[in-house]
This record gives structure tokens, sequence and C-alpha cells, in this order.
């Protein structure tokens, strides 16, 4: 069984996010950008899934500026086999939507008929917790989002979920979509010799056109705003003053 | 502990750090000998991630690097326009005309860059001429090999070693890194370099010279207000706040799209233990001059890293069997230009000559006389010798002594290429220079106002820095009780304050004061490795690519 892991390169987990002056976005420039913390656990996870023997290759495939090809290394020294890189965009301002990714996956599906597919629950930059889903819904496939345990036998997927208030399994037929949630795994080092052999494995460049893919966006962004700055705490001396302060914000 | 076994792997050239200097070298390299193997080992997640530098840019080692530099879109294009020098008193200043600074210290036909994005686009040169760089891996040790004769030898590094638990032993995701061997290794790791301090030591090399000397700059990159900011203003202020607390000084560099570049540099031979580097750089800002500047803008990015400064009589000797030390890592920065950039470029460029033609006389593992003999004697050496004693002058005579004093024995030394002084001591190392706290009076420090100062934890957030938690310490004590039975009593123990990251606490548990090692926060400007008075505290490199995440710094 083949599968196939979308990854993103975004906006680096230990950047401090800062809105353009104009409000028109997060400001990308010069800012650190690596892969997205839910897709390093996807990517492990299908590796993990070829080391026990249950999967015979590990595609990784990215859509983004040119740049993403940093995010594919990543997975190749993580142990994928081989990469496709979708160049869609110049800017690194320019967010490819969901809806657009799904499109071109599902294509990139077509091709290279995978049986499973394990993409990140969301991307830390835009939070949509979308793709996966929408993928499905293309292909008619099965989907189970968030998993934080995988199984894989005779031809389904079984997938703990984490819900409120405790746990959920499901069990979706192969060929499906799964998406990743935190607690699924740890993803390993991408180590030095991996990285060095990583240089030499296949990666395919594409563009959404060689699809027949459209990714103009669809949707009008508005307005991007910082969040309120926390007002500053007070130290307040004794219960009364502490009940007399909520009463007079409200609270109590 | 286990004996660890890893792969190793053949170079040529083994170069650590992707810094001006490292980066060139590999770049000269590849020009002279396509087929040389060179590789590149950097610690930070990315090049660039720990460059941290003001920076005005002399850009003579770029342009021997590449004559053609600007077709070839380096990312040096804000040339410099005005050049002011301020002194400062709290409320205050007072411009120092231009005229009666020697002509070596004009910055006419110099650049206002960020040397992160300058490494960057040096990284991307050198991978298309061949140089494999990984950055995310750091170099933690270095492969010993012994010569015919016993002596030892600089054989490779070990680097990419990931995985190890707290205590040290092995943990599930365990790598071993490898070790890459090579005909040289190129220390190029700047400023206070880990592995560069143990061949230092190894070797003795600096045996003889004069003790290396250090300032602590701390950095933060500001947007502000464009009918503020002036592209290419160059401004120096020396004064207040420091005063006489500690010898240093400010710049504030307007480079490209209505950013400023504002830091301060405090040397790290102040006595006063009460000192706190971090604060003062807070209260800097809000000198009305600079206030006024950067109100309405909105800081982007903090950073620190120290600088050296002891010049041409500290330099230690900089080859050794197997290896050099390129640029900062034997401390090649000009103090009065606060320059160090261009001889880090010109310093890889010389090693790499020399490696390049041993190499071809079918060498391999022995000294590079040849790149020693081309410091002191090309443009390196002369950029260095005739600024020699503006330091040693500073210590000394003060500020305004130095200024006179230092000025005059530069304009000799620029005219006529001899210095009325000799060449002049530094003394004292700067641990050895911090004095007892009960000696001194406390300062009594501003509170940050969130607006144009900050406290140290909020601004550390802007340094983008982390640290895998589960990995032992990187910052080791040679005596663990040091700092409470030693430091505290004698020194308030200074790591508290001078550390710009907030990385060391006293604390109080059960009554009695502990010492709190937050390493998480640690941004890799290797202070603490410097200035602890008791010189109990070994930077040791920390996982590759933890540590700062710096953008155009
Ligand atoms: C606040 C400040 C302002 C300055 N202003 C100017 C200025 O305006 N103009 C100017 O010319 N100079 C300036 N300098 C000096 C200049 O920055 C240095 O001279 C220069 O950075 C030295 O270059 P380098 O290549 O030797 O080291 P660095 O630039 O320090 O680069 C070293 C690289 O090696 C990496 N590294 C270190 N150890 C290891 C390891 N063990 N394994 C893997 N990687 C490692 C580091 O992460 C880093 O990327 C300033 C310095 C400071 C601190
Ligand atoms: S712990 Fe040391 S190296 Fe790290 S930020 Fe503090 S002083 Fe600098």
């Amino acid at each position: 069984m083949k599968i196939l892991v979308p990854v993103k390169r975004v906006i680096d987990y230990n950047v401090k996010v800062r809105v353009k002056s104009d409000g028109s976005g997060v400001d990308l420039a010069n800012v650190k950008m690596s892969m997205n913390p839910f897709d390093e656990i996807a990517v492990e996870e299908a590796v993990r899934l070829k080391e026990k023997g249950i999967a015979t290759e590990v595609v990784a495939v990215s859509i983004g500026v040119a740049k993403s090809e940093d995010a594919l290394r990543t997975a190749l020294a993580m142990g994928a086999d081989r990469a496709i890189l979708i160049t869609a965009a110049d800017d690194v301002h320019t967010d490819i939507e969901p809806l657009a990714v799904a499109k071109l996956l599902d294509k990139v599906v077509e091709v290279e008929e995978p049986g499973l597919v394990i993409a990140g629950k969301q991307a830390i930059d835009n939070d949509m917790n979308a793709t996966g889903q929408m993928l499905a819904a293309l292909l008619g496939w099965g989907q189970a989002t968030s998993a934080s345990a995988l199984e894989i036998a005779d031809g389904t997927a079984r997938v703990t979920r984490e819900v409120d208030g405790g746990l959920q399994v499901v069990e979706v037929k192969l060929p499906a979509i799964v998406t990743c949630d935190l607690r699924l795994n740890e993803p390993r080092y991408a180590s030095l010799p991996n990285i060095m052999k990583a240089k030499k494995k296949p990666l395919e460049k594409m563009t959404p056109a060689d699809y027949g893919v459209d990714v103009t966006p669809r949707l009008e962004l508005v307005k991007t705003d910082e969040p309120a700055a926390r007002a500053a705490g007070q130290i307040v001396g004794s219960v009364d003053e502490l009940i007399s302060k909520l009463k007079e914000a409200g609270v109590a | 502990m286990t004996e660890i076994t890893r792969e190793a792997m053949d170079y040529d050239v083994v170069i650590v750090g992707a810094g001006p200097s490292g980066l060139s070298a590999a770049i000269r390299l590849k020009q002279i000998d396509p087929a040389l193997e060179v590789v590149v080992l950097e610690k930070g997640s990315e090049v660039g991630a720990h460059i941290l530098s003001g920076a005005v840019l002399d850009p003579v080692g770029l342009a021997t690097l590449f004559p053609d530099w600007k077709d070839k879109g380096a990312p040096v294009t804000t040339e410099v326009k005005e050049d002011n020098f301020y002194m400062l008193s709290a409320s205050g200043k007072v411009r120092i005309p231009n005229w009666p600074m020697p002509k070596l210290m004009s910055n006419h036909g110099n650049y206002i860059v960020s040397m992160g994005n300058v490494c960057r686009w040096l990284a991307e040169q050198a991978e298309e001429l061949g140089v494999e760089i990984f950055p995310g891996m750091a170099a933690s040790q270095i492969v010993w090999d012994t010569n015919e004769d016993g002596s030892p030898r600089v054989a490779g590094v070990v680097a990419g070693e990931f995985g190890r638990e707290p205590d040290g032993s092995i943990g599930a995701n365990y790598e071993p890194g490898l070790e890459l061997r090579g005909k040289y290794v190129f220390f190029g790791e700047g400023v206070r370099g880990s592995l560069s301090k143990e061949v230092i030591a190894k070797f003795d090399l600096s045996a003889g010279k004069e003790p290396q000397k250090f300032g602590l700059g701390m950095k933060e990159i500001w947007e502000i207000d464009p009918a503020k900011h002036r592209e290419g203003t160059v401004s120096h202020t020396m004064g207040w706040p420091l005063g006489k607390n500690a010898g240093g000084g400010s710049f504030i560099y307007h480079a490209e799209n209505n950013q400023v570049f504002i830091g301060l540099v405090t040397h790290l031979n102040y006595e006063n233990p009460h000192v706190f580097p971090y604060m003062e750089f807070q209260r800097l800002k809000h000198h009305p001059m600079i206030a006024d500047l950067l109100e309405g803008g909105k800081r982007v990015a903090y950073g620190a890293r120290a600088i050296s400064e002891g010049g041409y009589q500290s330099l230690p000797k900089l080859s050794f069997p197997g290896g050099v030390l390129l640029g900062c890592s034997a401390g090649m920065v000009n103090v009065p230009r606060i320059k160090g950039n261009h001889n880090a470029m010109l310093s890889g460029i010389a090693a790499a000559e020399a490696a390049a033609g041993a190499i071809a006389a079918e060498r391999a593992g022995d000294e590079l006389t040849a790149y020693e003999t081309a410091i002191h004697e090309g443009p390196v050496g002369k950029d260095l010798k005739p600024v020699r004693n503006v330091k040693p002058l500073w210590a000394k005579l003060g500020l305004m002594g130095s200024l006179a004093f230092g000025g005059l024995d530069m304009w000799t030394n620029s005219l006529f290429g001899f210095s009325f002084f000799g060449t002049l001591k530094h003394g004292k190392s700067d641990a050895e220079a911090t004095g007892p706290a009960d000696k001194f009076e406390p300062i009594d420090y501003p509170k940050p106002d969130g607006v144009l100062s900050f406290d140290r934890l909020t601004n550390v957030a802007f340094a983008a820095t982390n640290h895998e938690e589960s990995q032992p310490c990187h910052l080791k004590l040679a005596q663990a009780d040091v700092p409470i039975s030693v430091n505290l009593p004698k020194f308030d123990e200074p790591a508290q304050r001078y550390c710009p990251a907030g990385v060391y606490e006293v604390v109080e548990k059960d009554g009695k004061p502990e010492f709190v090692i937050n390493f998480q926060n640690c941004v890799h400007c290797k202070t603490c490795d410097i200035k602890d008075p008791s010189q109990n505290i070994t930077w040791t490199t920390p996982q590759g690519a933890d540590g700062p995440n710096y953008p155009n710094m």
C-alpha cells in the first residue's frame, strides 16, 4: 500500500506572529518557516507504517511557494521515499486555500493511487482544519479526523480520536483519509545521515496548471488583527478588596 | 556511559559555523577548486537563525569574494548616507562633529545590512557552487587524532547528535550523528566558540597574548513611523545610560522597509556587579532623542550576542595541527569601527586559499602557517593593528580621555603608521574585572513601560528561542554549589543580571536561596561563559536547531 502525505510549509511555531501594519495579513518577510507540526506527525506515522511492513511507499506532496521544497526535504529525511512539489505561488504571503489544495490532492491521488492519505488535522498558520475533509468529499472516501492512534488491519483503518470527555474509536474502509492530532506520535529527528541521503531522493516539480486546477482564491480576507494586549493586572490587599473589585468589574 | 559508534564521512574541509567567516571560506574553496569537498555545519535551525550583528558592513570582503556582488543581487543595498556621533546625557545630547574623527572611522562606502540575510544569501551562493550546508546540526565535539610523534591533531567534528535524556542517557529517539572528518577543520563559530575554546586551550594558542576582551551586544529591530525614518542614517551614542558604570555605547541604524536597528553594547569588563546590561538597554530607549524616534513604532525582534573587543593584541595563534580559527572565533573585530564582518570574511578567504594550496600539494592535517602569515601581513592585520590601543586606553582613561587620546592614537596610526603608545595591554580578563558587590552601590533601574521598554521575558519571546526540554542542560557548571556559595555572597550572583535572556535566577526554596537555570530561554550570546566571575559556567551546544530563530538580525 502506498501512503500519500501532504505537508505544508508554515510560519515556525516558535516565531511571534506579527500582523502587517496595513492589516492585510501576517508579516512573513524574513520570518523562519518550517513544516507544519501536525504534518510532521503525519509523516512519522506513514514512515512507521512502512517500517512495520504495512505500507510499501511513502510519497510526500507540498503545495505552495518553491521554498516548500525545504519541507519536502525534511519529509524525505524522516523517511518518505519521494516527493512532489506543486509550486502554486510566488509570494509566501499567498495562502493556497483548502479547497484548491484538496482539488490538487485529488488529482495527485488519481495519479498515485495511494491506499491511504495521512494529513495533519490543520495547519498552524490559518487553522482551517478543512483540507482533509474536503479531499475526502472530492474523492468520496471515508475519513477519520484528529487521530490519536491508528491501526491498519484487513483493509480498514481503526482510528482513535480524542473527543470531549473521552476517546472515540472509528473504523473506516480503505482507501481513506486520516488526519492527525498532536498525540498520535512523537516525530523522529531528521538525522544528519538521513538528510544527506534525502538530497538524493527523487523530487518531482509540478504546477497547478499541470493538473488543470485553478488556485485563484475564493475567499476574501477582510482584516487581520493582533489579539488585544492583555490589560495590566492589579494586586489586591485583602479578600474584601478583591470582592469589591470584582463587583466593580461586574463579575461578582 | 556506553561507547557510541557513529558513521564517519570524509571531506577535504569541514567548516563549523555558517557565519560570514565560514561561508566565505566555503565559497572561496569552491572558487579555487570545484572538486574540493566542503561541508558547513550550522547549529541554527536555518542559516541566519543565530546571526546577530549591527550591522554596518564594509564590503571589502564581499568584493574580494564576488567582484560583481552588486549584479548578483546581494542583500547589500542601503548605502550609509549620514553618520552621526552623539554624546548623551540623561536628557540631552551633544553631537560630535565628524571632522576630528580619523578617516578610518568614516562609514563612507559602507552599507546598512542584516548580516542574517547576507549569510542566507552567501549560503545560496555556496550551495550553487556545490558546498554542502547542514543547518540544524550543532558540532558538539572535536574528533582528535594523533600524529606519528604522538602529538594531537584535529581530525574532524561530531555533529547532529540528538535525543539524549536530561541525565545524559540515551533516549528512545536517539540519533548519534556523524563524524565529519576533514583534511582541515575550520572553526568559524564566532565569538567565544565552544569548540574553539577547547582548541585554544588544548594547543595553548593564547600563550603570550593579551586576554580576549568582550562586550555584550543587545539589539532590537523596530518598525517605525515612515515620517521619522531616514534610510541610510547611522548614529552612534556614548555616555548615558552606562556612564561611569560600564563602557560601551549604542547604535541606531535606519535600514530598509522603515526598520531601525537599535542596540547597546556594554563592555563586559565592568566592575560593578550590580550593572544590569539589559536594563541599561531598555532605559536607553527612553532618552528623548530615541524615544521620539521609536514612538508609534513597533518592536519586531530582539536578540543578543557577545562581541569580541580585544583586538590585535588578543588574537590567539590562528593555526594548529589540522585546522584554523576564523573571524570572531579568534576575535577579529576592529573595536573603534565596531566592525568584524569584513575581517571575518577576509579571514575565511585567506584560510581557504591556504588550505586549497596545501591540499593541492597533497598535504593534510598539518598546520596552515600560510594562513597565519596572510592574516598578520594582509588586510586583516592592516585593519586591526592601527587601532590596537583604543580599547586599553578606554579602559585606563575613561570615556572622554580615551576619545581624546584614542582619537589621537588612531590619527597618528592612520597618518604615520605608528603609535605613541607602542602596544598597550588589557590586563585582567572580563571575569576577573568583576568587583565585590559590597564595594559598589546597587543601581535602581526604572521599570519597563511595555511600550518603549520591555521586561526580559517578554522580549525573549521576540528572539523566538526554543530548546527541546528533555535534553541535558547545555549550560554546565563546573561546581554546582559555586553560584550560591561564592557568587551570591560575594558578587550578588551577577548571572541574574548579565544574562540578556533571563536564564539564571536565584529563587528562595524552603527559606534557602537556590540557583535555577532556565536553559530553554538561552539565546546563545555566550556572555555567561565569559563574565561569570568564578569562571564556573561553560556554554556547550544544545541539540541542533535549538536556540533563537532570528529574522533579519
Ligand atoms: C551587537 C553587535 C553589533 C555588531 N555590529 C557590527 C557592525 O556594524 N559591523 C560589523 O562589521 N561587525 C559588527 N559586529 C561584529 C560581527 O557581527 C562579527 O565580527 C561577525 O559576526 C563575526 O563573524 P563570524 O563568522 O566569525 O561569526 P558569527 O557571525 O558569530 O557566526 C558564527 C556561526 O557559527 C555558528 N556556530 C557556532 N558554534 C557552532 C557549533 N559548535 N556548531 C555549529 N554551528 C556553530 C553560529 O550559530 C553562527 O551561525 C557586531 C557584533 C555584535 C554582537
Ligand atoms: S545563558 Fe549564557 S549564553 Fe545563554 S543567553 Fe544567557 S548569558 Fe547568553
